[in-house]
């Protein structure tokens, strides 16, 4: 018959723990000291690695005793054959799987095994992406797992369809995974790469003649596949709509095209004699091999960005020596070398012009389209319907309502404005700790607009008073504007890229909550700048007016700065070719 | 057991070993108490067990025999003054009716295709008798085992005596059976019995839900540590004619090719919004479910998924049911698979065994083909002073807790019993083939012409209950007619038994057994004109889960032991003070100790299946 069970007191069993503890500790610390010592005589045999083993599979964090491991198995390495070598590295391998089995992040046993399998004679993969799969099942977000298996999958060549089969399984068992969508965006371009024909034509409205298109499509799919694709994300978000991964891939799935690096614009001003060079990206114009043919003759000249502030920047300027184009009587002809690109662009200065520019329009690139770089409309077009259906189910999800906003955008910018500006209100209704960020956004959509407008009427003045704008962007696109209209917005300032608007006449940015007027900086043509009701407090800040040579106008009415004493005088003293000021 | 007399004197004394009563036994001994733990049969879990092959041809023998009345032997010679005797019933096989067996394979493997030996369909055809029970014959006619055969007939007379059998004339006899597949690998009778010992099939059909208080119970107590489980992988459910997978947690909502997007939405956000309860749902309260489903706009897929294979109800359930139901089912998602449920691996018949095994670490006592045949009871204080057992020893108890079964009909006050249908089938494919051919997977179907709603669990070899290349497949339903008559219209519907040929894509049934069991949901613990220290606990009832067996199993205890607490964690083997130790044993006399106390009083069936791991999923 059995006795009854008796049970330990909570006392004994801490008790004993604390003893177990304590003895545990100074075996270990005693082992620590043996490795060490060890390592120091420069001792490398089979005892050091019993020792780090044994402190290892307590503790396989100690990057220390992993080192000297290391040392100890190239040292053995050399005075093995290659059999017991091979016997060597599959224990040393065992012994990581059972380190991964106490920690499996531990970034010790990953790195360890990942140097072991390099240096196994005859490594058996296979082995090693069942282990991998293993670990993922258990953890599918283990990113030391995905790094190594990234590295097996590497080294033993497994097929791309059957990667892409394995990010089929862990998206099946659980869609909220980065890893895997992303994985999947790495493997579909292998597998099924666009095919190398010209974009089919019907992308849009038909113009004249398109240009060759400015998107480069290195890392798209095929799409076919990108239609199957799209069924598997809509799966995904229709079933749980706040999820991020999977709208994270959808924005990847619509695309986004790298421009071609190019030179978009060169602007030439005969009494000024200065030349204005836009780029289709920031560079850095004196270390690009950037180089000035004037009808043939190379020019020295100095290239400088449009503010001091940027050591990168897409506009670039430069004069040209004294007396080259000064005559109006001169056709002259001009050409800009990006050398590094191997590309130029020429522009004509016809005689009796003052100035003369050569460029490609944002319409012509399409320029705001390409962050959406779906080939075909249609297809876009279908898209938009099914976000809209889930829309209707969910109306407040707001990574639905962007994704609305920006298939919207790529179909029809202007079209759909009206719908866009409502969807941005819901958002910021419904993401309010966002909604900074979607002003932010819907100010550079609207002023994406307001350049498509401005090129379609083909004017040089740029119109966009009350839209809420918060934040100016896109002003390389403005270099050739004279008169510019911001009244009745949002801007706490005018930042210093809008030094690039080189031929900038008139500016009006009336009723703004602008403090600063970093940007309003050398601009050789302005004569007007209206800024009735802002928030300009110091005479400081207005101190950059002073470098406009042209600058006679001037309104501050409704400043704070107008408070200040002497205000008049003052101005008088720093703006001395202003004769109409308003105060 | 050997025969040496056992002590005269336990606190608790409990007949049959049912899940209600293991538990019973494994929280007393728990809590110090006297255990002494019989059960009359061979073997442990009365009708919550699980049979080899073999052994479940054994018992359906035993209960086609013509039960044997028990002589009652007169034990007045121990009762004392003051006293009085209740005899208990000798044996329970009033719980199982109607057994009738099919095969539907021949007696050796790569025989020639012709049908069953068929003289003896002729014969029993001539007899003017159902034509369906015809295999069963056959496969009796082989063995030694005639009155089986016969006794089935007898039950089965009886059966139809009861009502109509309109589908009697379904089966065709004449038709090739299901060898004509060629593709399938085929297998004989003679392969089941040769390889039956790895079935473990289950009397009762159930699932534990991942947070019904049986998972508690089991994690709680660390009985868990006696058994390993396998998740249920999918649900399924029968609808037009053809089984779909019903996709019930978000990987499955995402992976699932019936439904279309909007759906998808529409079926995640109702289920979302089930969670919690709302004003929405209370105003609902006292109508129907399905209305509730119906305004939900939802559409006829998503409602029969929610109404038949989540909720599990049907369409007069009232809505606050319904949802209790449904969220139920939700909280269970995801614990530890895509389904909320799990199953004991090596079957159903595990979990009782394993609080007998808690019970005996704790020192209760066991002992099986043992009885206890009457109740001596203080006739004062109408409390069971002792119990004699069926050697006639008396043995002194405090308490005593019984299977219904053995309490004599006289004494039951339970009203019209109620049963269950049973149909358990040995199959060759799975009804629906996916891309693993080892899931687990609920299949619930849906009632149909007055027919009952039938749930269904096909087990694959994996969960160690079936040889490989088999599947068990378990219906269970709320008795109307007999078992046959009311199941057998969905096996052949959704099966290939032997007289339906063109039915190329269905599973083949190899062999089929139909029992009914009596429902245990009606049989309350107390109010037996039994003294007040004797509790009777229910057979298996027909719910999926095992809610009803653990209430009744606390409830009972916390009548026997109010102060007590039901099942506290038992101890890690390290922390157990062995007699007369003082100083702590080294690791491995810990284990040995545990062993050779969960052995020594146990005869376990299968001691070399038992494993010992945490409550965790396997995948």
């Amino acid at each position: 018959m059995h006795g009854r069970v008796k049970i330990k007191t909570t006392a004994q069993q801490e008790e004993e723990k604390r003893k177990e503890r304590e003895k545990k500790l100074k075996i270990y610390v005693a082992a620590r000291d043996a490795c060490f010592s060890k390592r120091n005589e420069g001792i490398w045999d089979d005892e050091a690695l019993q020792l780090t083993q044994q402190l290892l599979s307590s503790n396989p964090d100690f990057a220390t005793l992993w080192n000297y491991r290391r040392e100890i198995l190239m040292h053995l390495e050399t005075v093995k054959d290659k059999d017991e070598v091979q016997k060597i590295y599959e224990a040393e391998l065992s012994f990581t799987e059972s380190c991964l089995k106490v920690n499996p992040k531990s970034y010790g046993s990953w790195h360890h095994r990942g140097w072991v399998s390099a240096r196994l004679p005859r490594p058996d993969w296979a082995r090693e992406l069942t282990l991998c799969d293993r670990c993922l099942s258990l953890d599918d977000r283990n990113f030391h797992c995905w790094d190594y298996r990234r590295m097996v999958v590497k080294m033993s060549g497994v097929p791309v369809d059957q990667e892409l089969a394995f990010t089929d399984r862990l998206i099946g068992s659980n869609f909220s995974n980065y890893s895997s969508w992303h994985y999947r965006s790495t493997l579909l371009p292998l597998l099924h790469p666009e095919s190398p024909e010209p974009p089919s034509p019907c992308r849009e409205p038909p113009q004249s003649s398109p240009p060759p298109s400015p998107q480069t499509h290195s890392h798209r799919v095929c799409e076919e596949q990108l239609l199957k694709e799209y069924e598997l994300v809509q799966n995904a978000f229709f079933t749980d709509p706040n999820d991020q991964s999977a709208w994270f891939y959808y924005r990847w799935l619509l695309g986004r095209a790298e421009r071609e690096e190019m030179i978009s614009c060169v602007y030439v001003n005969r009494d000024e004699e200065r030349v204005a060079v836009a780029f289709s990206r920031p560079v850095n114009a004196q270390s690009v091999g950037l180089f000035l043919i004037l009808d043939g003759q190379p020019q020295r000249v100095e290239w400088r960005s449009v503010h001091p502030r940027f050591k990168q920047s897409p506009v670039w300027i430069c004069n040209l020596p004294p007396g080259t184009i000064s005559d109006i009587t001169n056709e002259r002809n001009l050409t800009v070398h990006w050398t590094e690109k191997h590309t130029h662009r020429d522009c004509a200065l016809y005689t009796g012009r003052t100035e003369s520019w050569c460029r490609d329009s944002a319409t012509d690139q399409e320029l705001f389209r390409s962050e959406l770089s779906v080939e075909k409309t249609s297809v876009l077009q279908s898209e938009l319907q099914s976000v809209k259906q889930l829309q209707e189910l969910e109306p407040l999800n707001k990574w639905c309502l962007l994704t609305i906003i920006l298939l919207m955008r790529a179909l029809d910018p202007l079209g759909y404005e009206q719908e866009m500006l409502a969807h941005f209100r819901t958002l910021k209704e419904v993401d309010s700790m966002r909604s900074a960020y979607y002003s932010d956004l819907c100010s550079k959509f609207m002023i994406e607009n307001t350049i498509l407008k401005m090129e379609y009427a083909e004017v040089r003045v740029f119109s966009i008073s009350d839209k809420n704008l918060t934040t100016l962007c896109h002003l390389d696109q403005l270099l050739l504007v004279t008169h510019i209209n911001l009244s009745s917005n949002h801007l706490q300032r005018l930042p210093p890229q809008f030094a690039m608007l080189q031929c900038l006449e008139v500016l009006e940015a009336d009723n703004n909550a602008i403090e600063n007027l970093e940007g309003v900086y050398h601009l050789p043509k302005l004569e007007e700048v209206l800024l009735k009701n802002n928030k300009i407090s110091t005479l400081a800040d207005l101190q950059t007016l002073a470098s406009c040579p042209k600058l006679k106008r001037l309104d501050l009415r409704g400043n704070p700065v107008t408070q200040t004493a002497n205000v008049e005088s003052e101005l008088a003293e720093l703006l001395p070719s202003v004769t109409d000021l308003l105060l | 057991m050997a025969a040496e007399d056992l002590p005269s004197e336990f606190d608790v004394v409990i007949l049959g070993t049912g899940l209600a009563e293991s538990v019973v036994a494994a929280a007393c001994s728990r809590v110090g108490q006297r255990v002494l733990h019989v059960d009359r049969r061979s073997y442990y879990a009365a009708n919550w067990a699980s049979f080899t092959f073999n052994a479940l041809l054994t018992w359906i023998q035993e209960h086609q025999a013509e039960s044997l009345s028990e002589e009652v032997q007169d034990r007045s010679s121990l009762v004392e003054e003051g006293e009085e005797l209740i005899y208990l019933s000798g044996s329970d096989s009033a719980s199982i009716s109607n057994l009738q067996v099919f095969c539907y394979i021949s007696e050796e493997a790569e025989e020639e295709e012709e049908p069953l030996n068929t003289t003896e369909e002729e014969e029993a055809g001539a007899a003017g008798e159902d034509a369906a029970k015809e295999p069963s014959e056959t496969e009796s006619a082989g063995s030694k085992e005639e009155e089986t055969g016969e006794a089935a007939e007898g039950d089965e007379q009886a059966a139809q005596e009861q009502g109509e059998e309109p589908e009697a004339d379904q089966p065709q006899p004449s038709a090739p059976p299901s060898q004509s597949e060629p593709t399938r690998k085929k297998i004989s009778y003679t392969q089941l019995e040769k390889e039956g010992r790895r079935f473990n099939i289950d009397l009762v059909s159930k699932l534990m839900y991942s947070r019904g208080s049986l998972v508690d119970l089991l994690i709680k107590s660390n009985v868990s540590r006696y058994a390993e489980f396998k998740n249920v992988t999918r649900i399924l459910t029968y609808r037009h004619g053809s089984v779909e997978q019903v996709p019930c947690s978000r990987a499955d909502v995402f992976a699932s090719r019936q439904l279309s997007v909007v759906e998808k939405r529409k079926l995640m956000r109702f289920l979302t919004s089930c969670v919690e309860e709302t004003e929405e749902h209370q105003a609902y309260n006292g109508r129907p479910f399905l209305e509730f489903l119906r305004e939900q706009q939802l559409g006829d897929n998503l409602q029969h998924f929610l109404l038949h294979s989540i909720a599990m109800v049907t369409e007069d359930t009232l809505t606050e049911v319904g949802l209790a139901s449904t969220r139920h089912f939700l909280r269970c998602l995801g614990r530890y698979g895509n389904t909320p449920f799990l199953f004991p691996v090596y079957g159903l018949g595990e979990i009782p065994q394993c609080f007998c095994r808690m019970s005996a670490v704790f020192g209760g006592i066991y002992c099986l083909r043992h009885s206890v045949s009457c109740l001596i009871v203080d006739k004062d204080s109408n409390r069971c002073k002792a119990v004699i057992d069926s050697r006639g020893q008396r043995i002194s108890c405090s308490h005593f807790v019984v299977e219904d079964g053995f309490v004599g009909a006289d004494r039951q006050v339970t009203t019209p019993t109620r049963l269950l249908s049973r149909a358990v089938l040995i199959t060759d494919a799975s009804v629906l083939p996916g891309n693993s051919e080892q899931q687990v997977s609920l299949v619930t179907v849906p009632p149909t012409d007055g027919r009952p709603a039938v749930n269904m669990v096909e087990l694959s070899p994996s969960t160690m209950t079936c040889i490989p290349g088999t599947y068990l497949v378990h219906l269970t339903c709320q008795s109307v007619g007999s078992a046959y008559e009311d199941l057998s219209p969905v096996v052949t519907r959704m099966f290939c038994t032997a007289e339906c040929q063109d039915q190329e894509n269905r599973p083949a049934v190899l062999w089929c057994l139909y029992f009914n069991m009596a429902d245990g949901s009606g049989v309350e613990p107390e109010g037996h004109d039994l003294p007040s220290n004797v509790y009777v606990c229910s057979g298996p009832d027909g719910a999926l889960g095992h809610e009803h067996a653990i209430k009744q199993a606390e409830s009972i205890f916390l009548k026997i032991l109010p102060e007590e607490e039901f099942c506290p964690p038992a101890p890690n083997p390290e922390d157990i003070i062995y007699d007369g130790e003082n100083t702590a044993p080294t690791s491995t006399g810990e284990e040995e100790g545990l062993t050779a106390a969960g052995g020594e009083g146990e005869e376990k069936q299968q001691e070399q299946q038992e494993m010992e791991t945490s409550l965790q999923p396997e995948e």
